[in-house]
């Protein structure tokens, strides 16, 4: 077995490492691995060297049956597997790997738009530069992967590893299969929770940013997909994983279509180069929202009454389209879908992947849903609308990612986006600027 | 403060209670403490599992054994083994996640003292086999041991030992096969007194009733035992 293969870039707990013990010893024996502390502590602050966490209350006590002390593990990342304060992490310190030489890897036979051409060519630049970050900025429905296909290839050639990290375990399903079409001689490998397609030495990785919590400077090249999603822009150790899997001298790539303030004034700033992919893949322009206000909205939904702003537009629109509307909360969901006649959907529900899959089949009319459908899902042709758009959980990244449902098929461009709203918000100011500022940045390239 | 099972944030109205008896804090949100289902009144008298007749099917037949009629004299326990429950434990038991003992010491507390005619016990906790000591770091019978012996002051004694071979999973296989396999366990220290087994889950059966027999072979008089979930 070549232990190179296995091992480079990995940070394991003893029991993750697939070897035995002999084999174990020998490798450390002969300095092909080393082994590092698993819990810092640092006046009396603990800090797990395995997911990053220091919330002192997410480490516990246990009396060790292994080492006869009592002593701290980390429960922040128990699921991925426990770490015991008494146990070292196990990092490769031998030959770095080698991949298959490839003269030509990209098999996909498409071609980019002038923008995503573009965008392909700055990555590709970013890249061979090692530049540490570059972030794109690209609309919903800008076709992202395929942009992404010149930079992996370009990074293949060059016997790198690359890693791609995404918030959602959906995501990695389904880019897995693409990748490996466009890939074909390439090692693939798919991350997620229970995944079939682990084989542990990838060349190229897929995986959900929490899995990434076994990987040490493995990667020349990162792409991290929306950063600006939960829980991503939420949970501190998910960046700690991402930056620690790159070594020391590679190339990230951030992807969004939504970036957070923070992200935003960094642009701004200047401190993030990025570019900007204003255009969607069909070249058409991003529908823009149409806020409606209603008085007493948030009664009317309480009490089961229908919205005027609501009737009002069911009553006019052509009935070409399907209506996707998002509500604020569970309570709100059951209401609307009683008042509609209209089948619901939301995190829980053991029916979700049905449901999606019965509208995207057109076997559904109208489907009310809570955030859950905000991104990620494409459905040819509909209508959106958002009911009480002014409530907390539609800020401005998920209110922008709503109405980039709408219009995503070159045979239908356009659609409606209704925000029906008591009162306007900064989020929706902002989504419906970002909006317009984009279109603007696309019409004038 | 928050839930230590699903990190929802949870309000802790700080009062001497929970300030003097860190036991009395309330580790759950309401979500997750209104999972855990308690056993009710109506029981098993010999497993003390929920049951409408005072005799289940399953303890009819460990009274029809001639092995095994009459090695324990009862079990008690206290939670059901509802699907959140399972998950619960999969996350304590098997991925290791000790702390969450702490979810159970109050009602442990509450209600051991009331669960025994018998009050000169002496605790003996299921033991693991020593492979799979290593390897889950802590052995949760002598964790919901310690708290009973906390409260009600009866020593643990860690009389027994368990043999790797023999201890395959006992789920898998039929309730006849069950009943004929070896026995696992072995007694490392010889007891005189009546004696209240702990585990923490009691399914088949069949652990509890391995266990108590090897300790009513070595002159025990009279075994109970209790187990935090049936
Ligand atoms: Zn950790
Ligand atoms: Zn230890
Ligand atoms: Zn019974």
């Amino acid at each position: 077995m070549n232990f190179t293969d296995v091992l480079a870039g990995k940070l394991l707990l003893p029991q993750e490492i697939p070897l035995s013990i002999p084999t174990i010893a020998y490798l450390q024996r002969t300095n092909q691995i080393s082994q590092l502390p698993s819990i810092k502590q640092k006046y009396n602050r603990y800090q797990c060297l395995r997911c990053g966490n220091s919330k002192q209350s997410l480490f516990a006590n246990l009396p060790c049956a292994r080492c006869h002390n009592r002593h701290v593990y980390c429960r922040h990342c128990i699921a991925t597997g426990r770490v015991l304060a008494c146990e070292n992490l196990t990092i490769w310190a031998g030959d770095p790997p080698t991949w298959p030489k490839q003269i030509k890897p990209c098999n996909w036979k498409g071609t980019l738009t002038k923008h995503q051409r573009q965008a392909a060519e700055t990555l590709k630049n970013a890249l061979e530069s090692r530049q540490p970050e570059q972030l794109v900025w690209a609309v919903c429905g800008s076709g992202k992967t395929e942009m992404l296909f010149p930079v992996i290839e370009a990074a293949i050639k060059d016997n790198l590893r690359i890693g791609i990290a995404t918030p959602r375990a959906d995501v990695v399903r389904e880019l897995f299969p693409r990748m490996h079409q466009a890939f074909p001689q390439t090692a693939i490998e798919a991350l997620y929770a229970d995944s079939p397609d682990r084989t542990g030495t990838g060349q190229l990785v897929i995986s959900t940013t929490h899995q990434l919590i076994r990987y040490q400077e493995a990667f020349d090249l990162m792409i991290i997909d929306e950063i600006d999603a939960f829980p991503f822009h939420h949970d501190s150790t998910l960046p700690f994983l991402a930056n620690r899997a790159c070594k020391k001298v590679a190339s990230k790539i951030y992807l969004t279509a939504t970036p957070r303030p923070s992200q935003q004034k960094q642009i701004t700033k200047k401190k993030l180069p990025t570019i900007f992919i204003p255009v969607r893949y069909h070249g058409h322009p991003l529908p823009i929202p149409q806020p409606q206000i209603e008085w007493n909205l948030k009664k009317k939904l309480e009490r089961g009454n229908t919205p005027n702003a609501l009737q009002q537009f069911m009553d006019n629109r052509p009935n070409i389209r399907q209506l996707l509307i998002f509500v604020p909360s569970i309570a709100i969901l059951d209401k609307a879908s009683t008042l509609l006649n209209a089948v619901s959907v939301h995190a829980g529900d053991p029916d979700r992947k049905e449901k999606v899959l019965d509208f995207r089949q057109k076997k559904l009319d109208i489907l009310v849903t809570t955030t859950i459908l905000e991104r990620g899902v494409t459905f040819p042709s509909v209508d959106v609308v958002v009911l009480d758009a002014g409530h907390g959980v539609f800020d401005e990244a998920a209110l922008v990612q709503i109405a980039g449902r709408a219009g995503r098929s070159p045979e239908d461009p356009t659609g409606e986006v209704v925000l029906i709203h008591q009162g306007k918000t900064n989020a929706i100011e902002q989504a419906i600027a970002q909006i317009k500022m984009m279109n603007r940045k696309g019409a004038n390239l | 403060m928050n839930c230590l099972y699903c990190q929802e944030v949870i309000d802790q109205p700080v009062t001497w209670s929970t300030l003097l008896h860190p036991v009395h804090t309330n580790h759950l949100c309401q979500g997750c403490r209104s999972e855990l289902q308690k056993i009710a009144d109506e029981i098993c008298n010999k497993c003390g599992r929920s049951s409408n007749e005072s005799l289940c099917p399953d303890c009819q037949q460990w009274l029809n054994s001639n092995d095994y009629q009459s090695v324990l004299i009862y079990n008690r326990s206290i939670y059901q083994y509802t699907s959140f429950m399972q998950e619960v434990v999969s996350q304590w038991k098997y991925r290791g996640d000790y702390h969450l003992i702490s979810i159970f010491e109050k009602d442990i507390f509450e209600k051991i003292s009331e669960l025994y005619q018998s009050k000169s016990l002496t605790i003996v906790p299921i033991p693991l086999t020593r492979e799979r000591l290593y390897e889950r770091a802590f052995n949760l019978s002598l964790a919901i041991a310690e708290i009973i012996a906390m409260k009600t002051k009866m020593p643990i004694v860690q009389a027994l030992e368990r043999n790797s071979e023999l201890s395959e999973k006992q789920s898998k296989k039929s309730r006849k096969e069950r009943m004929a396999t070896k026995n696992p366990f072995r007694l490392t220290k010889s007891l005189q007194t009546d004696i209240l087994l702990v585990d923490d889950i009691y399914t088949t059966g069949m652990t509890i009733h391995h266990a108590a027999k090897v300790l009513k072979g070595a002159g025990s008089a009279n075994i109970y035992s209790f187990t935090l979930i049936r």
